[in-house]
């Protein structure tokens, strides 16, 4: 019932996104969904369309084509904005000689929220012993820190995070990876966009992979690992030779990839283990392959980034 | 865990009603809590308070008035200031003339013929005085309530250049017949008094009377001074170089001769006293005078020198030593460069940081938001703006008086006016920069193009000898700098000759002038909100 009044619903929408830039086309029929208590993953090569897609979502950018909506409604429509979307977008996007406090403070007076809700935003994010301090003498890391700070201003349901781990220290990436956590757990949409796969891979449910300006994947994590692992499997035998030509006789693609391991596809573990056995040939060990993200994204965008590097040599080469 | 099972968080801070009030706030907090743009408007008000001030110099010294030692002491400061008297409508005023006059009392009236008017000016070398009337040398009849300078009175006259004219009360002036006087073409004047009211007619042949207009002399006493006078105002030759100007001054003398003068109605005396009004002009190598009046036959000649009008100020004028109000609103300039330059990184700090997608994210919609930011850039501006100009305005008048220089009166809705104007200038100022920023987005490009579109231009027009002054007044009618037309406190009068020269005075009328600069704010807002809501952040 809630959840049919406009504006309630936690979620982001995009659909068929389209924009270009000069003789770019930065968006390319973008499309995905972001629901509510789980964090997406929205990964992809540099210049793949992520940020672009979050400005069209935030209403900063205008697309040629397509829609982006927050809970059923477009960014512009949107009273207070802030209490329906926080984001961090640029963690430098400060005037440095205003007081953390103060850039707080009329972000809130904008939203109709009271300097309360400021110092307790601060008190959340950490922040109390440099809320008097100038912004601009901030490091990287509390400047995000900052940023999520204004994000959580408005207490809103959808959060957006572009590159969240970028000049985070080590413990900063652990503190962030929780807090992204526990902001789904408490039922909001969380999109935290990446172009590094790992940083994701323990944080994401869901990873909305895109290059080239569209959506090359849309999987939960699992399955996404699962499909790039593929139908290979793993052996380690002292008899290379022998394993090589019982499995490729039974019509297996084999390659040595070490000097005692042999990667298989085209056959199942099980149908190994009885072909082998069958032949008598030695082996100490057989096992699914299982990919990691960062091999599946790899696949995944290579068309993507051997675009870019095609079109960036042809630039060069002008 | 699917999304299903999910119950969707809500914000605990719901959306209260949107209110303007709101995106002011946030505007007025981001101005406040930048100290380099509160210091930078401080700036700007003592800026114009240091220049404004700083302007009141009087270097010019005189000698004590009714010395008769031979080496008089030498005076400075207040001691110098002139007086002017003060005429029915509160301006100060230039009451100096011959005056052949006797009491009219209750209704009459007085007609004269004019058959001769000429006049001779002092070169200030003895015996090289050289023939010939100044455009607005005057001789005809006059009707004023006394013979105290300053007071009420209505004069039918001929002029050196301008024909016959109906004046009074200094400030009003109605022309009449036009070419000059010969005895081939003598002028006929009358003034008829009714109550209060004062007729003017004109004839050429003392048959057919034109009237030429009226003049309502509130509280005329019952009886008036009526009768002939001549008067001349000194001549003068202005030369601009750049930064400046030399002037050439010297009295001259008017002499006109009338014939068929009568007085009738009323109560009159008959006899005729001749006389001047105020301080004898000082003409010839001796210092004599000149001035007088011959009676032969029904003949009389009247000679004067001096003038019946409104002081005006600047270069040019008559007076030295004296000045206006917006003298000290000289600085007004500078306070506007601090400000351009304030205003301008109220928007472009944001783009140039990126703060404005958080801005925008903030308040999608653009308009609005940029709207606030000119309501609290404006009213900051304006209230730093009017705290400067009325402070200027007092503490240089108390200079100025202490200096021996004469600052104009003028009505306390002018000075209102003027001060007022000057914050409202400073503030569209302030809005047309917000909205030049806006537009390009770059703090240098766009304080650069609004300093020269308003203050440049401005500094260009108004420093004598830069411009032709015919080119100056194009721009302060055309361009942006119009806008500082606000300041000017007294009005040019067309019946006193003098160069009327910015910064005192302007082209286009106070709030003419001031609704130019509007225009180009308004046109650089709408360009502004245009191009925000069309462009991505």
């Amino acid at each position: 019932m809630i959840s049919s009044l406009p504006g309630m619903e936690a979620t982001i929408e995009v659909s068929g996104l389209r924009k270009r830039f000069g003789p770019t086309l930065a968006l390319d029929g973008m499309t995905f969904t972001v629901s509510p208590g789980r964090v997406t993953g929205f990964v992809g090569p540099n210049g793949a369309g992520k940020s672009t897609t979050m400005r069209v979502i935030l209403g900063l950018d205008a697309a040629d084509e397509g829609s982006a909506l927050i809970g059923g409604q477009r960014y512009q429509t949107l009273l207070h904005p802030l209490s329906h979307v926080g984001s961090l977008l640029d963690a430098g996007a400060l005037q440095p000689s205003r007081k953390a406090r103060n850039h707080l403070l009329w972000l809130a007076h904008s939203q109709g929220l009271s300097a309360r809700r400021v110092d307790e935003i601060i008190e959340l994010a950490g922040l109390q012993s440099v809320a008097r301090r100038k912004a601009g003498g901030f490091s990287l890391g509390m400047r995000q820190r900052l940023g999520i700070a204004a994000a959580m201003l408005g207490d809103p349901p959808v959060l957006m995070f572009d590159e969240p781990f970028n000049g985070m220290d080590p413990e900063g990436i652990v503190w962030m990876k929780g807090y992204l956590r526990s902001l789904a757990a408490q039922g909001r949409a969380v999109l935290v966009s990446s172009h590094l796969m790992g940083e994701l891979q323990d944080t994401a449910d869901q990873l909305v992979v895109v290059g080239r300006g569209r959506v090359i994947a849309d999987r939960s994590v699992a399955e996404l690992i699962a499909a790039a692992s593929g139908d290979r499997v793993m052996v380690r035998t002292t008899a290379r030779t022998e394993a090589m030509t019982v499995l490729t006789h039974a019509g297996a693609t084999v390659a040595a990839t070490g000097p005692d391991t042999l990667t298989v596809s085209g056959l199942t573990a099980q149908r190994v283990v009885t072909l082998l056995s069958d032949g008598a040939v030695p082996f100490s060990e057989v096992s699914a392959h299982r990919a990691t993200l960062e091999e599946a994204y790899m696949e995944l965008t290579r068309d993507a980034v051997e675009f870019r590097a095609a079109a960036g040599s042809a630039e060069a080469a002008r | 865990m699917t999304a299903a099972t999910v119950t969707p968080y809500r914000s605990t801070h719901p959306a209260g009603p949107d209110r303007f009030a709101q995106l002011l706030r946030a505007e007025w907090d981001k101005f406040r809590t930048v100290r380099g743009w509160v210091i930078g408007m401080v700036v700007a008000g003592l800026l114009m308070l240091a220049l404004g001030l700083l302007a009141v110099q009087n270097s010019s010294q005189c000698g004590p008035a009714n010395s008769n030692s031979p080496n008089p002491p030498t005076l400075s400061g207040a001691a110098c200031l002139p007086t002017f008297p003060i005429g029915p409508g509160g301006q100060a005023v230039t009451d100096s003339f011959y005056f052949v006059r006797q009491p009219l009392t209750g209704n009459g009236s007085i007609t004269a013929r004019v058959t001769s008017f000429t006049g001779v000016e002092a070169q200030g070398v003895p015996g090289s005085n050289t023939p010939g009337l100044q455009q607005w040398s005057k001789a005809g009849i006059i009707i004023k309530a006394s013979t105290k300078q300053g007071s009420a009175y209505a004069a039918m006259t001929v002029t050196g250049s301008h024909g016959v004219r109906m004046q009074y009360d200094f400030t009003q002036d109605i022309a009449g017949l036009s070419g000059s006087v010969s005895a081939a073409h003598p002028r006929w004047l009358r003034l008829t008094r009714s109550g209060d009211t004062i007729t003017g007619y004109d004839s050429a042949d003392g048959t057919h009377w034109t009237q030429v207009g009226t003049a309502d002399l509130a509280g005329l006493p019952s009886t008036a001074q009526a009768g002939l006078f001549a008067t001349s105002p000194q001549y003068g030759v202005l030369t601009t170089s750049f930064g400046g100007g030399t002037g050439n001054f010297g009295p001259t003398l008017a002499t006109g001769v009338f014939d068929h003068v009568s007085v009738s109605g009323g109560k009159h005396s008959g006899s005729w006293t001749g006389g001047t009004i105020g301080s004898p002009a000082g003409f010839g190598p001796n210092g004599q005078s000149g001035e007088g009046f011959q009676q032969a036959d029904r003949r009389f000649t009247v000679t004067g020198s001096g003038d019946i009008a409104p002081v005006v100020t600047g270069p040019g004028s008559a007076e030295g030593g004296t000045g206006a109000i917006q003298d000290h609103l000289i600085g007004t300039f500078a306070g506007l460069i601090a400000v351009i330059v304030v205003a301008t990184m109220f928007i472009t700090a944001e783009y140039r940081r990126g703060l404005i997608r958080t801005t925008l994210a903030a308040s999608p919609r653009r308009g609005r938001m940029l709207a606030a930011k000119a309501v609290v850039i404006g009213l900051v501006t304006f209230v730093i703006g009017l705290v400067a100009a009325a402070i200027a305005v007092l503490v240089g008048d108390h200079l100025s008086h202490d200096q021996g220089l004469y600052i104009l009166p003028v009505s306390g809705l002018t000075a209102v006016r003027v001060v007022v104007g000057t914050a409202a200038l400073l503030a569209v100022g302030a809005v047309l920069a917000l909205a030049v920023g806006t537009i390009l987005r770059r703090s240098a490009a766009s304080v650069t193009a609004v300093i020269v579109g308003v203050v440049f231009l401005y500094i260009l027009a108004v420093v004598p000898g830069v411009l032709p002054s015919g080119a100056g007044g194009w721009l302060l009618r055309l361009t942006p700098a119009a806008g500082f037309a606000i300041q000017q406190s007294s009005p040019a009068y067309s019946q006193v000759a003098s160069a009327y020269l910015p910064p005192d005075y302007y082209p286009l009328a106070p709030w003419a002038g001031f609704a130019v600069l509007c225009g180009y704010a308004a046109l650089a807002m709408g360009l502004a909100v245009f191009l925000l809501r069309r462009r991505d952040a």
